[in-house]
C-alpha cells in the first residue's frame, strides 16, 4: 500500500447473496464512469467486482465490498476491497497459479482477477478469512 | 428479472435486457430449454448486447445452455457481445468454446437461415 495518500467516496456493499453481486458490480461501474474510466475499464473494473463478490458468497456465504476512490501523485484510481471471515485460503501462492482456476467451476478464478487489474493482493488465514485488495489506474 | 423469448418460426430469440443474477440466470436457462423443446426449435439465438458484465457464472450457464440445446439436436447462436465485455472476458480467461457466436441478430439468423436450408 504504498504512498495512496487520499482516500474518499468509500462505498460499502454487503455481500450475502447473488443479489449483492448484481448491486456490488453495478455500484462499481458507476464509481468509475463517474470517475472518468473509460467504458472498457469501467467493464473490466464490474467484472472484477463480479469474481470476487462470487468467491464470497461460494466460499464465505457473507463479506463485503469496499470500493473506494484513491490517488497516487495526479493520478486516480478504484481500489476494490473483498473481505470475509470465511474458511480461508490454505495456499494463496496456489490459488494465484494460473490454471488452478480460470473457467471451470473449481478455483477462485484469482488469476483471471489480477490480470483484470494494475495491482493485486490476497491476504489470508486459513480459519480466519480472506482480503483480496486490487487496484485499478485511469490511463 | 424474465429473460423474455420469443418464438420466431423454427427458431426462438431471446433476449437479455438487464443484469441477471445467478437465480436468474438458470431461471432462463430452464426457460429457454423448456421453450426449445415445446416449440421443437431447430435454432436459438441469445442476443447479449445489453448485457455488460460477462462473468465465470455467466459464462458457465451459457456454455451449459448451448450444450443441452445441442444434445437435443438444435443450435445455440450467442450473438452481440459487446467488444468491452470480450476483452474482459479473454483478461479473466473465460472462453465460449464450441458455442457459435455472431455479430448480431440478423448475423445470427442469417447463420441459422442457412444452415436451415442447406439441408443438414
Amino acid at each position: 500500500m504504498r504512498n495512496i495518500q487520499v482516500v474518499e467516496n468509500e462505498i460499502q456493499v454487503p455481500i450475502n447473496s447473488d443479489q449483492d453481486i448484481v448491486t456490488a458490480r453495478q455500484k462499481g461501474r458507476s464509481l468509475a464512469i463517474t470517475l472518468g474510466f473509460s467504458s472498457a475499464d469501467a467493464i473490466l473494473i464490474a467484472t472484477a467486482i463480479s469474481e470476487l463478490a462470487r468467491n464470497i458468497v461460494t466460499y464465505a456465504r457473507r463479506g463485503e465490498v469496499l470500493l473506494t476512490t484513491i490517488h497516487k501523485s495526479a493520478r486516480t484510481g478504484i481500489q476494490l476491497v473483498a473481505r470475509d471471515s470465511g474458511p480461508g485460503i490454505p495456499d494463496v501462492n496456489l490459488a494465484l497459479r494460473d490454471g488452478f482456476s480460470t473457467s471451470g467451476s473449481l478455483g477462485l478464478g484469482l488469476p483471471g482477477v489480477k490480470r483484470l487489474v494494475d495491482e493485486f493482493e490476497c491476504i489470508s488465514e486459513v480459519g480466519r478469512g480472506t482480503t483480496v485488495i486490487a487496484r485499478k489506474w485511469k490511463l | 428479472m424474465e429473460v423474455p423469448i420469443l418464438k420466431q418460426g423454427d427458431f426462438l430469440i431471446a433476449t437479455v435486457q438487464a443484469a441477471l443474477t445467478d437465480a436468474d440466470l438458470l431461471h432462463f436457462r430452464t426457460a429457454l430449454i423448456q421453450q426449445v423443446v415445446r416449440c421443437r426449435s431447430r435454432g436459438v439465438i441469445v442476443d447479449l448486447t445489453s448485457l455488460d458484465v460477462m462473468d465465470s457464472f455467466a459464462s458457465r450457464t451459457l456454455r451449459d445452455i448451448a450444450e443441452m440445446i445441442r444434445l437435443r439436436g438444435a443450435e445455440t447462436v450467442i450473438v452481440g457481445i459487446q467488444p468491452e465485455v470480450a476483452f474482459a472476458m479473454v483478461q479473466l480467461g473465460l472462453k465460449l468454446e464450441n458455442v457459435t457466436t455472431a455479430l448480431d441478430l440478423d448475423e445470427g439468423l442469417a447463420h441459422l437461415g442457412l444452415k436451415s436450408t442447406s439441408g443438414a
